[in-house]
């Protein structure tokens, strides 16, 4: 049993979750008006993972990212109005408009990138804590990725590299039990995530990725072997998303019942309940938390649409490096 | 050999060698990665000895995961080191590609502009050892298709000796292929020669007739040809590339507006060859100058044969440059 947490830490986990839920509400209401295009991978029911994992994290750590990454982003602290202005692909977006939604990175923040990849991340988290090993930094890598990447090849070369090297990587797998349209029943052996991962001499185990307390329990306990231990550690959030995969997806390889029966077990309200329960919440608190991240979302849309659009000969910029390095 | 400058003898794997030696030593962010590089000495022997001199954690023997190791080195360029990865032959970096195309090429451009990816990857290229059709690929042409990637092919022992500090330096990923042929290629190198630029083509060969262009392990070949060329009467410019992306249009432009006349000689396939893009460039930005149309020698479109004689018959050989050649000069089919 999670003990519960005090009234303020409670009210910035609720935030945290609402600020995810509601930026991407908005996203899908600016999709329909086309200020949006291309692929909008929605985390929806998901926040719970985003918000305690990261909650774990001190400020100098890395975090490498998928494609599903709006909430990560957003919690990590990259600015919310750079957020929308990349959804926009403006200028000011936070890769400069030129990742879009799949590839939001920030230098200062230490994020390293939504990746499109199913996978793609995983060795780029290792040369991050490579990096930190050779130079003697006791940062952390926070790697997230989906349960779709365990199929991948490049999710064994990294847990046994990470392993073998005594990398400090903490591999956050969000194991929402589809990967794309194929529920992981039909597409792996052994459906016992953790299980696999132990299999590279890893400490692993699984938590309700739901349940925004146990997450962060478990990611606090989790970092901490990694930051102590300087080893890798894998964590399986247990999870579920309410929305399509995408945009583009018609969503029909899993029932409505399916979807609800997950609803009843939506982080935010299972939170509210909770921290109501312990009287740490009040109606005038969720209005207040809902007020102040409607305001941010005002306010990073109209940063966004004021946004400017790269002029055309900027096209083929960025394309090699500006300049030299140290 | 000019009175007063240093050489030495020294063959193209050491020259390597000294080159992976000297930036181990003058730069504690350098390190050097990938399959059988400590131990084993290097499955081309390029870096042994230097487990012993600069330890395990600098000298990383990998698992056979190319992708993983690979897109560390990524990883850990992006975080301020400087990589130095040895993919053991071209032939496997296809098991990095994702890593190599979806990540080294693009993070510095989807980020726009935040990241710098400053990772040097080396590796094996080509045919000639009758190791058989996965082992003998020549795939700098594909690879020199992507933006955002450079690519160095050092054929001489200087630009083994002096190509890596410039790349090293260079905040954008480095592809540098060593031909498999050019290893034991023995030569002096001019101590005094510094480092070389990463930007440049090089004239080998001064020619008046026809340019020769080529990069690589076939220089060789075109050297040979150029000389059999001079004994016809026929004076051949040799043009080796040295930097496959992006490419030095200007030196190659040059030397067709002197020479009027261009033979391409490339160890890749011919189709969508490097080959095809330098005459697609000629024939772009100095068609009026040629007296003749491009010629091309490139490999065979066979996966390669493991026979000898069937492997030979499918590179590029001096006796097929010096028969295009008297072809487009109207003196006969040649050998």
């Amino acid at each position: 049993m999670i003990v519960g947490p005090d009234r303020e830490h409670g009210l910035h986990l609720l935030a945290q979750m609402l600020r995810i839920r509601r930026f991407e509400e908005k996203c899908v209401e600016l999709y329909s008006a086309t200020k949006i295009r291309g692929f909008l991978h929605l985390y929806i029911g998901e926040e719970a993972v985003a918000v305690g994992t990261i909650e774990a994290l001190l400020p100098d750590d890395a975090v490498v990212a998928t494609y599903r990454e709006h909430g990560h982003a957003l919690v990590r602290g990259v600015p919310t109005e750079a957020l929308m202005a990349e959804m926009y692909g403006k200028l000011e977006g936070c890769s400069r408009g030129r990742g879009g939604s799949m590839h939001l990175f920030d230098a200062a923040t230490r994020f390293y990138g939504g990746n499109a990849i199913v996978g793609g991340g995983l060795p780029l988290a290792l040369g991050l804590a490579l990096a930190d090993k050779l130079e003697g930094r006791e940062r952390v890598t926070a790697c997230f990725f989906g349960d779709g990447a365990v199929a991948e090849g490049e999710f064994h070369e990294c847990m046994n590299l990470a392993a073998l090297w005594s990398l400090p990587v903490m591999f956050f797998c969000e194991n929402n039990r589809y990967a794309m349209g194929t529920a992981i029943e039909r597409y792996e052996s052994e459906t016992d995530l953790a299980l696999k991962a132990a299999s590279y001499e890893m400490t692993s185990w699984s938590v309700d990725g739901m349940d925004v307390l146990a997450v962060e329990a478990a990611a606090r306990k989790a970092v901490a072997e990694v930051r102590d231990g300087s080893r890798p550690c894998f964590l399986e959030l247990k999870t579920y998303r309410f929305r399509a995969h995408s945009m583009y997806d018609p969503d029909l390889y899993r029932t409505k019942d399916e979807i609800e029966r997950y609803r009843q077990h939506d982080p935010i309200p299972a939170l509210q309940r909770r921290l109501e329960a312990d009287g740490s919440l009040s109606a005038s608190d969720i209005e207040q938390i809902e007020r102040s991240v409607a305001e941010e979302i005002e306010r990073a849309v109209a940063f966004a649409e004021a946004g400017t659009l790269e002029p055309v000969e900027e096209l083929e910029r960025f394309v090699y490096w500006e300049g030299s390095l140290a | 050999m000019t009175a007063g400058v240093q050489t030495t003898a020294i063959t193209y794997r050491e020259a390597l060698r000294e080159a992976i030696r000297e930036a181990l030593s003058s730069d504690p962010r350098v390190f050097l990665m990938g399959e059988d590089v400590g131990l084993y000495g290097g499955s081309f022997g390029v870096s042994r000895g230097l487990l012993a001199e600069f330890g395990p954690e600098r000298i990383r023997d990998t698992p056979l995961s190319e992708s993983a190791f690979v897109g560390a080195g990524i990883g850990a360029a992006m975080a301020g080191m400087r990589p130095i990865v040895e993919v053991m032959t071209v032939n496997f970096c296809l098991l990095a590609l994702d890593q190599i195309m979806n990540n080294a090429a693009t993070i510095t451009h989807m980020s726009g502009g935040q990241f710098a990816v400053p990772v040097v990857i080396r590796m094996t290229t080509g045919a000639g050892r009758q190791v058989a059709a996965q082992h003998s690929h020549s795939l700098e042409g594909w690879l020199a298709h992507i933006p955002g990637l450079k690519l160095l092919a050092p054929a001489t022992i200087a630009d083994a000796r002096w190509m890596l500090a410039p790349a090293l330096a260079d905040p954008n990923p480095v592809l540098i292929f060593e031909h498999g042929s050019l290893y034991n290629l023995k030569g002096e190198l001019d101590r005094d020669h510094g480092p070389v630029d990463i930007d440049r083509a090089a004239i080998r060969r001064p020619g008046s007739d026809v340019t020769l262009i080529t990069y690589g392990g076939t220089l060789p070949a075109a050297i040979a040809a150029a000389d059999q060329l001079a004994d016809a009467g026929i004076d051949a410019e040799v043009i080796d590339l040295r930097v496959l992306r992006p490419l030095d249009d200007e030196t190659v432009i040059q030397s067709v507006a002197r020479t009027h006349r261009a033979v391409t000689i490339d160890e890749g396939w011919r189709s969508g060859s490097l080959a095809a893009e330098i005459s697609a460039r000629i024939m772009e930005q100095a068609f009026y100058e040629l007296d003749a149309p491009v010629a091309r020698v490139c490999s065979a479109e066979v996966p390669m044969p493991y026979p000898q004689h069937l492997e030979q018959a499918a590179l590029p050989q001096p006796a097929k440059i010096l028969s295009e050649v008297l072809r487009m000069l109207g003196k006969g089919s040649g050998g």
